[in-house]
């Protein structure tokens, strides 16, 4: 049996969804062309006045804001209200550059955390739980937006910020957590932790887990639901859509529901910018239609996946976006083939190995080399050359199978790639091109 | 009989070692702080990786303590045979494997403490089969409490 925390709305019906979306879009477009010159400059460069914008179906003529523009406008410039209605600012970790920083009316808030608490209930929580959230807090959106969620559901909920995994473990067992909120490395770097302690995933008292903010694999899900013996639930978001919770896994687990009540999701060709039918692989874009601090119209993810609209087993009725399968701009181009890191993660995870892995893209002598570096595990080591080596070979074959190109395998002492407390470093590209 | 047989089975340490200067000086640090003595070792080596392998007075000790440090370990089940230490000794031990068809995997040798005597580890698929055949060729087992 399904729990919903606002169920009018996650289970609304399609034409329902549709007329708040064209409301609230032709409402927000107004918005920002009063109160936004970077906005009003961006539509009369493409003649567009709010005019032009009935309907979600006129959203295909706006242009598209990408992470760029919003460097442009550092720091106040896509400001959509005065400085007195707006409370907050979070801002994104800077993994690919300057930073960016997005504003928040207390309405903005109360709707993230809404969504984060969408989130949380789809995870299976209530008041009765006890969330942990080891998500960063601070700028970073990850610790406010889950912590708000939680609020919200009414759960008790222990702010920990990440880091400091002995505390982390401790507060699991003293307090018995049931919900942990986290990144899905750091989750299994707990996992491991505990796996290590002695202590058997039935004697740790959690029982899900609402992992996001970096990319994860099917095999790593499986992997942490066993060491932590709980389910392992996806989330979705991005700080300059709002943080977490713009999109968050049910019980289905086929896929993340986006909240389409605050923000519109499409999919477009990366290279043409042209929208996609339903159904196919491309560039997520979302346009936020509730916000009012930080509204943003088409703003260009980077992240790949595919949408679906087929009725979900749970009951609810908005679109499912697929677990991002890489970033049109993480990926990596090596001989000439796009290479997602995450497409390794999976080989290594099918064939034993733990999902912490390193990659070192270099060019030697004009042709780029790919060494994937992953430890050795006490269980897929053996005492003589012939047995490391067939396995060594069997991991070279499962990624020429899967990436299409040869790469290296190196193996390593346990441990000694670093774990990450935030978001893990996976590939290091020493090319200089 | 059972139980004699399980005897003469030597517990070797194999440890992956990764291609880092200063590996192998931590491991030999690891076993000197627990007091655990080395009696014989060899070591495999590839482009990227090394094998240790090792013959020390207290395995399970010494499995313990690598595994705290973080080292990925395990013991194997080795024959430990006795040769006379002179040009030709370990002819008779190797040619009755090779007529009975067991591949030797490797083996590593070292002389002992009794006069003229040399002790070779040997690792084979299937331990039980070359004891028998060693045995029935005259040449002497080793028990783990004869090597540590």
């Amino acid at each position: 049996m399904s729990n919903y925390y606002q169920p009018e709305i996650e289970c609304a019906s399609r034409e329902q969804i549709k007329a708040w979306q064209d409301e609230r879009l032709v409402e927000t477009v107004n918005h920002v062309y009063q109160n936004v010159p970077y906005y009003r400059q961006k539509m009369e460069e493409k003649k567009l006045t709010p005019a032009d914008i009935q309907s979600t179906d006129d959203l295909y003529k706006l242009p598209f804001l990408t992470k760029s523009d919003l460097r442009d406008a550092y720091p106040y410039g896509l400001l959509a209200v005065p400085l007195e209605d707006a409370v907050r600012i979070q801002s994104t970790s800077g993994t690919t550059g300057k930073r960016v920083v997005a504003f928040y009316t207390q309405a903005d808030i109360d709707l993230w955390e809404d969504c984060c608490a969408r989130a949380i209930v789809a995870a299976g929580g209530s008041k009765q739980d006890v969330v942990q959230v080891a998500y960063g807090y601070g700028l970073f959106t990850g610790g406010p937006g889950l912590n708000g969620g939680s609020h919200k559901v009414g759960c008790l909920t222990l702010p920990m910020s990440s880091g400091n995994t002995q505390r982390q473990i401790q507060f699991i067992q003293d307090l018995h957590a049931t919900i942990l909120c986290c990144t899905p490395s750091y989750a299994a770097f707990i996992g491991e932790t505990f796996a290590e302690m002695g202590v058997k995933p039935e004697e740790i008292s959690l029982k899900a887990g609402i992992f996001g903010a970096e990319a994860w694999s099917e095999e790593m899900r499986r992997d942490i639901e066993k060491k932590l013996g709980i389910r392992a639930y996806d989330i979705y978001g991005l700080t300059e859509i709002s943080g977490p919770g713009v999109s968050f896994e049910c019980e289905a687990q086929t896929g993340m529901h986006v909240n389409e009540d605050h923000f519109i999701a499409e999919i477009i060709n990366p290279e043409t910018g042209e929208v996609l039918p339903e159904g196919e692989k491309g560039e997520l874009v979302f346009t936020s239609i509730t916000k009012k601090a930080f509204p943003l119209l088409r703003y260009r993810t980077r992240d790949i996946c595919v949408l679906n609209r087929e009725p979900c087993p749970c009951g609810r009725t908005h679109v499912k976006m697929s677990k991002p399968m890489g970033r049109s701009d993480d990926m990596m181009i090596i001989r000439g083939v796009n290479v997602f890191p995450s497409q390794i993660e999976t080989v290594l995870l099918n064939h034993g190995y733990p999902a912490n892995y390193q990659i070192v893209v270099d060019r030697v002598k004009n042709t780029d080399t790919l060494d994937v570096q992953v430890e050795m595990t006490q269980e897929m080591f053996d005492d003589t050359v012939k047995g490391i080596s067939a396995r060594e070979k069997e991991l070279v074959e499962g990624l020429k199978a899967m990436l299409g190109l040869s790469a290296k395998v190196h193996l390593v002492s346990p441990k000694t790639i670093t774990r990450s407390e935030g978001k893990a470093v996976r590939v290091i590209d020493k090319r200089k091109i | 009989m059972a139980e004699w047989v399980l005897r003469m089975v030597i517990k070797q340490l194999s440890v992956f070692v990764e291609n880092q200067p200063g590996r192998l000086a931590e491991i030999s640090e690891v076993l000197r702080q627990k007091e655990i003595n080395i009696r014989a070792l060899s070591i495999a080596d590839t482009t990227n990786f090394g094998i240790l392998r090792m013959i020390v007075n207290h395995p399970a000790r010494a499995e313990s303590a690598l595994r705290e440090q973080g080292f990925t370990v395990s013991q194997t089940d080795v024959i430990a045979v006795g040769v006379t230490d002179e040009p030709g000794g370990l002819v008779v031990a190797l040619k009755a494997l090779a007529d009975a068809h067991i591949t030797v995997e490797y083996m590593y040798a070292f002389v002992s403490k009794a006069e003229k005597t040399a002790y070779v580890v040997l690792r084979v698929e299937d331990n039980a089969v070359a004891e028998q055949v060693l045995r029935e060729h005259g040449v002497p087992i080793l028990s783990g409490e004869e090597i540590y």
